[in-house]
């Protein structure tokens, strides 16, 4: 039987397709379906319910420190109710998970992880910090994304507050009455903001922000073609235990202080073969692709060059409703990463055009304050 | 008279020409469709072959023929107004026709009623 989330009923009442995703039915798209969705979100404010990803409180002295003996991000860095976007790593510097790690305090640090490595993540973590540190699972706590460019009007009447935070920033707000964690994140690559809210509140959270004109529910499906037109990754698409942080263009997640000649370098798994590849380089990249003609080069679609040699693979793709034409994310041959390259991508033995392409496809739009 | 198939393309045939398309339900559990790849005229293929893949914003899903024959006309419709296919899936948005060679395959299949009482199931 799969994971309900405290809106799985409300999904229901809205008429959502269903699917089957990381042990939990989800709604996959509502009755607009995906493509009208995905562009409601671009141009006024999208509502996700985002429940199923986990949701872990680590409290305890020393956390930072801590921390960064598992993940390369600076946390002795953050401020209270900054977030960062890092990774779980293992010693080959393979990727594990990806996650975001909010400083509630210097004793109290809240950590989103995906939903289908939660359990592996909690393990993880339980056996990678030492003693007292503790690692509670947030049960039923729902967690909701509202994004894109009205997100801020929308939570203008709901909590005038939120308004002050810019990209990355979180607080404690009342919404309907109840203490919910806000920050101003997501991954559509819209401003927007993510609540994590106690069950009890959270259906009747989602109703509020659903009655307003400008907020339209969002399934899965439009939350995958946000996230690629946004450049963004999909743990165990466009990053696994196999790809390393470079090979990922996530070199950025490996803060500087963390870095060769850094303040605190190394300390986190895989150091050694991360800065081997700050060094040597590396042989593949992750790249953006934009496909010509209509037909998506989706996940597995073989690259090649104008040789017809096999030069990558592609790991995410679809259409791109934004842009009106197909886009992709491939692993390449590093000689062939550079923008403007012309590669092919073979979908049911035809050759497609497709062009590396700088990302992300379609602009962010964070609040930078 | 329109009959439905398993794998939910429906079939016409007027003589030894069939018009094929997919049902009213399939097109649903689709959604938005961005693109037909259709076959080329001329190709001969063969009962249950892939012939056409429709591709919609999250995935592609193949259309397989329920009989044998000759590929003779396509949707041309189609290459500007792929959504056709979501609108009138049963009517403007079918996809191809074909010269039977072996009409047989066509009567198991079922009828409106049989095929609405299969998707129920």
């Amino acid at each position: 039987m799969a994971d309900k989330t405290a809106l799985h009923g409300l999904h229901l009442e809205l008429g959502a397709k269903m699917t089957p995703f990381a042990g939990y039915d989800m709604p996959l798209h509502y009755k607009d379906g995906m493509k009208r969705e995905h562009l409601h979100c671009r141009e006024a404010a999208g509502l996700f319910d985002v429940s199923h990803m986990g949701q872990f409180m680590v409290s305890g002295p020393g956390l930072a420190q801590a921390l960064e003996a598992m993940v390369p991000a600076d946390l002795e860095a953050l401020a209270d109710n900054q977030q960062v976007y890092t990774l779980f790593l293992n010693e080959g510097g393979g990727i594990l998970d990806d996650l975001i790690i909010t400083r509630w305090s210097e004793e109290r640090f809240f950590v989103v992880v995906n939903a289908a490595c939660k359990r592996q993540d909690l393990e993880h973590l339980r056996q990678g910090l030492p003693e007292p540190i503790s690692v509670e699972e947030m049960g039923q706590q729902a967690l909701l994304a509202l994004q894109g460019p009205k997100a801020p009007e929308v939570m203008q009447g709901l909590a005038p507050d939120s308004l002050k935070l810019s990209f990355m920033r979180g607080a404690h707000l009342p919404l309907l009455d109840t203490e919910c964690y806000v920050t101003r994140s997501g991954y559509t690559g819209e401003d927007g903001f993510e609540i994590s809210a106690p069950p009890a509140v959270a259906e009747r959270l989602a109703r509020h922000l659903l009655d307003l004109d400008e907020v339209a529910p969002m399934g899965l499906g439009a939350r995958d073609s946000l996230r690629l037109e946004a450049g963004l990754c999909l743990y165990g698409h466009d990053m696994n235990t196999e790809t390393t942080p470079l090979e990922a263009s996530l070199a950025w997640t490996v803060a500087k202080d963390r870095r060769q000649g850094g303040g605190r370098p190394g300390g986190f798994p895989g150091a050694e073969r991360i800065f081997q590849h700050m060094a040597d380089g590396v042989a593949r990249k992750r790249v953006g692709l934009k496909v010509t003609g209509r037909v998506p080069a989706r996940e597995g679609a073989e690259l090649q060059d104008g040789q017809g040699k096999a030069v990558g693979t592609v790991c995410s793709g679809g259409f791109a409703p934004s842009l009106g034409q197909p886009v992709a994310m491939a692993y390449v041959d590093l000689g062939l990463a550079k923008p403007d390259t012309e590669l092919q991508a073979m979908v049911r033995d035809k050759a497609h055009p497709a062009t590396v392409t700088k990302m992300p496809f379609v602009p962010h739009r964070y609040h930078h304050g | 008279m329109k009959k439905y198939a398993e794998e939910h393309e429906w079939v016409e045939l007027d003589g030894d020409t069939a018009v094929i398309g997919i049902s009213a339900y399939a097109a649903e559990q689709l959604g938005d469709l961005v693109y037909a790849d259709l076959p080329d005229v001329g190709r001969e293929v063969d009962a249950g072959e892939s012939v056409v893949a429709l591709e919609s914003v999250k995935t592609a899903s193949e259309v397989y023929t329920p009989c044998s024959g000759k590929i003779t006309a396509v949707n041309e419709s189609l290459g500007d107004d792929p959504e056709l296919v979501s609108r009138e899936p049963e009517g403007g948005g079918w996809l191809f026709k074909m010269q039977v060679s072996d009409p047989a395959p066509l009567e198991s299949l079922m009828d409106q009623a049989a095929y609405e009482e299969f998707t129920k199931q």
